[in-house]
């Protein structure tokens, strides 16, 4: 039991860009737009975050908050660089997969260009810091069992990441915006015959996704890592685009896949403290996530549970 | 203009306009664009533009080849697939299963000289066209997007096939034993004429791979069947073609080829098996390959050696000086205005419209895109 709460800030520290990277490709599904390219910008996100958070630090004025200025600039870069998305999907009709592929390719190519063209390697530098963890939240740390897992020696990201879920909860479900935002991701012509611009709400939706898959890059390498590089990503867009399949595109699923999710990465560390599971190979927890996203996608075959007009590419004139 | 040829029109102009991004990006941070023709000149020739007078070494087309090959199979592969209207991004878990299978049956099971040759580079392509099952059968059956069941599979692959390489008698953390010389697709006579670079006789398997595909696809009945469902699932259906016979075969067809791709690279290009940390893309560059290709055999075995080129050319450059990653830009850019193609077709079709009102031939626009 006891190590089960001392892996606890660890399963959090993995969890949180995956929760905030699925919360992004919910935005984009939602919409109507699939976006396998979340594994790209999340690339584009922690090689920005990095970057920033490497030539800030020494700056005597900003250099304590080099960290947090990195999660903005991986946000802004992850949004600039899904305008790419938006534009060949919506404007031009590209297929969103082989959209999505040819920006995840791109993606390894030009951040490890840059940090040749910025640092002469094939890595940014690695920061000092990033963002620190935080020792104790004031009174909640206090509680027994539940302070020692979730409020001591924790990242403050994940803190932003359970926020953000029910910013996201309320957005999609509780605004004007969200409905209008779902209703082109389920039947787009007849959100146009009800006088919404599905070009507009589509775009939204994608620049959106970049802004969290961006961040969510950032905070992925600010927390877990010390430096970029090509294999800082190594597959958590992919994992996100499992854990919003899991989650059932709903934001509080996407809680729950993403804290299972990092859970099974961490055992895939811890587990050769534990009896029974030591047995097992590491590589058997790192499956975990995307063999269950696959008995899961069997599992609700049949049900309408994603939305509708999700990939499809969008023609005002189709009856 | 025709729609023949749009299909070989669209695609150049793709290629050009990747290679027009990588001049931009290079004159933007400031570095030659000589360095890049050097480069490409060098990756296919092996003579060094930059260096007057220097001898040819044939070394470098030797690699060339070498790194042709894996991504023409696995560019067939994903036509095959794309062909029967499926996208089989699953190829890069299934080039993994390949390599896999032929590395663990090469070092597992003793066999005599030519026959270890090609008992491994088939159960290799068993292998591919196993794991490409899955999702055939989900896609038939419970009708699951390939999509997303071909990445969750490539992961479970990459990690998975880590775990039995590295249980392999003899294996460190980073890699397996050699395997035996008998199962090696290399050969002292290609040593020798290109200068000890690796080139070896998986371009046999490729052109075989080549031929057989065009000959499915266009000349048999069963190829006519999958066209069919590619074109129209529901209209195959009603002509009586066994649409979820069609898509699975069609995809484990696929996955075959995309597992001997697997087993070349083992028994030809490295000779062991390799542990890895991230995807060496095989199968990613197999659907670039694909797409500028046109899905066509010939269309595929040009663009392979395009993009095999690239590949190439990436430590040459740097060499001379300039980020290799300019030649992934490249590609992906390929691959990204590949994907833009019905924004150059009209774009084209204002432009030559514009030039000859006479000769105007007009389609129509938009529409259905699969």
């Amino acid at each position: 039991m006891s190590l089960i709460i001392s892996m606890f800030p660890s399963v959090l520290m993995i969890a949180a860009p995956i929760i905030i990277c699925a919360l992004g490709g919910l935005f984009s599904e939602r919409s109507g737009i699939v976006n396998i390219a979340l594994e790209g910008i999340m690339m584009v996100g922690g090689f920005a975050g990095a970057t920033v958070c490497v030539l800030l630090e020494t700056n005597p004025a900003l250099g304590p908050y080099a960290g947090w200025i990195g999660l903005v600039a991986g946000l802004v870069a992850g949004a600039l660089y899904s305008i790419l998305l938006a534009v060949s999907t919506i404007n031009f009709k590209a297929d969103h997969t082989i959209a999505g592929t040819a920006l995840n390719l791109l993606a390894g190519g030009i951040t490890i260009y840059l940090c040749q063209i910025i640092f002469n390697q094939q890595r940014t530098q690695s920061f000092a810091k990033g963002i620190s963890k935080v020792k104790a939240v004031p009174i909640l740390s206090d509680i027994p069992i539940l302070g020692d897992m979730m409020f001591k020696n924790i990242y403050p990201t994940i803190f932003l990441a359970v926020i953000l879920v029910f910013i996201v909860y309320f957005v999609v479900f509780k605004t004007p915006f969200g409905l209008r935002l779902r209703s082109c991701g389920e039947n787009p012509q007849a959100s146009a015959s009800m006088g919404i611009n599905v070009y507009k709400m589509r775009y939204a939706g994608v620049i959106l996704s970049g802004c969290l898959g961006g961040l969510a890059g950032a905070v992925m390498v600010l927390t877990s890592g010390v430096q970029y590089t090509i294999a800082s990503i190594h597959g958590v867009g992919f994992i996100s685009i499992a854990a919003l399949i899991f989650g059932k595109w709903n934001p509080f699923g996407v809680l729950g896949a993403a804290i299972f999710f990092g859970f099974s990465s961490a055992l895939g560390v811890y587990a050769s403290m534990i009896p029974i599971l030591n047995k097992l190979p590491s590589e058997f927890f790192a499956c975990i996530p995307y063999v269950f996203t696959i008995i899961a996608l069997i599992v609700f075959s049949g049900k309408t549970v994603g939305p509708k007009a999700a990939g499809e590419i969008y023609d005002s004139g189709k009856r | 203009m025709s729609k023949k040829n749009e299909k070989i029109i669209i695609p150049l102009i793709a290629v050009g306009l990747g290679i027009l991004v990588g001049m931009i990006i290079l004159l933007l941070s400031g570095k030659d664009i000589a360095t890049l023709f050097a480069g490409l000149v060098k990756g296919l020739t092996g003579y060094d533009m930059l260096k007057a007078g220097s001898a040819v070494n044939l070394r470098y087309p030797g690699e060339f080849l070498v790194s042709t090959m894996p991504i023409i199979l696995t560019g067939l592969s994903i036509s095959f697939a794309y062909r029967t209207g499926m996208f089989n991004i699953g190829c890069e878990g299934q080039v993994i299963m390949g390599s896999l299978v032929s590395c663990m049956v090469a070092i597992l099971v003793p066999m005599p000289n030519f026959i270890a040759v090609v008992v491994c580079i088939i159960v290799g392509g068993i292998a591919g066209a196993l794991w490409a099952f899955i999702p055939g059968l989900l896609k038939s059956k419970f009708n699951i997007s390939e999509v997303v069941t071909g990445i969750m599979l490539n992961y479970t692959a990459l990690y998975g096939a880590n775990y039995f390489l590295r249980a392999l008698p003899g294996s460190s953390a980073q890699r397996t034993v050699n395997i035996p010389e008998n199962a090696m697709l290399g050969s002292e006579l290609f040593k020798q004429i290109t200068n000890n670079s690796r080139f070896h006789w998986g371009f046999i398997i490729v052109i075989i791979a080549v031929v057989l595909f065009w000959f499915i696809i266009e000349k048999t009945s069963f190829g006519y069947s999958l066209r069919a469902t590619g074109f129209n699932k529901e209209g195959a259906r009603y002509a009586g073609i066994k649409v979820n016979k069609s898509i699975i075969l069609s995809i484990m067809i696929s996955g075959f080829l995309a597992g001997i791709a697997g087993a070349i690279v083992v028994q030809g290009t490295f000779g062991y098996g390799r542990v890895m940390v991230a995807m060496d893309n095989y199968g990613f560059d197999g659907i670039a390959v694909a797409l500028v290709g046109g899905c066509t055999a010939l269309g595929v075995t040009f663009a392979g050696m395009l993009f095999g080129l690239l590949k190439v050319t990436q430590p040459l450059l740097q060499t001379f000086g300039v980020p290799k990653e300019i030649g992934e830009i490249i590609s992906s850019s390929i691959v990204f205005f590949v994907a833009l193609q019905y924004a150059i077709q009209y774009y084209l079709l204002k432009f030559t419209s514009g030039k000859k009102k006479k000769k105007q031939e007009l389609q129509p626009q938009g529409g259905d895109v699969k």
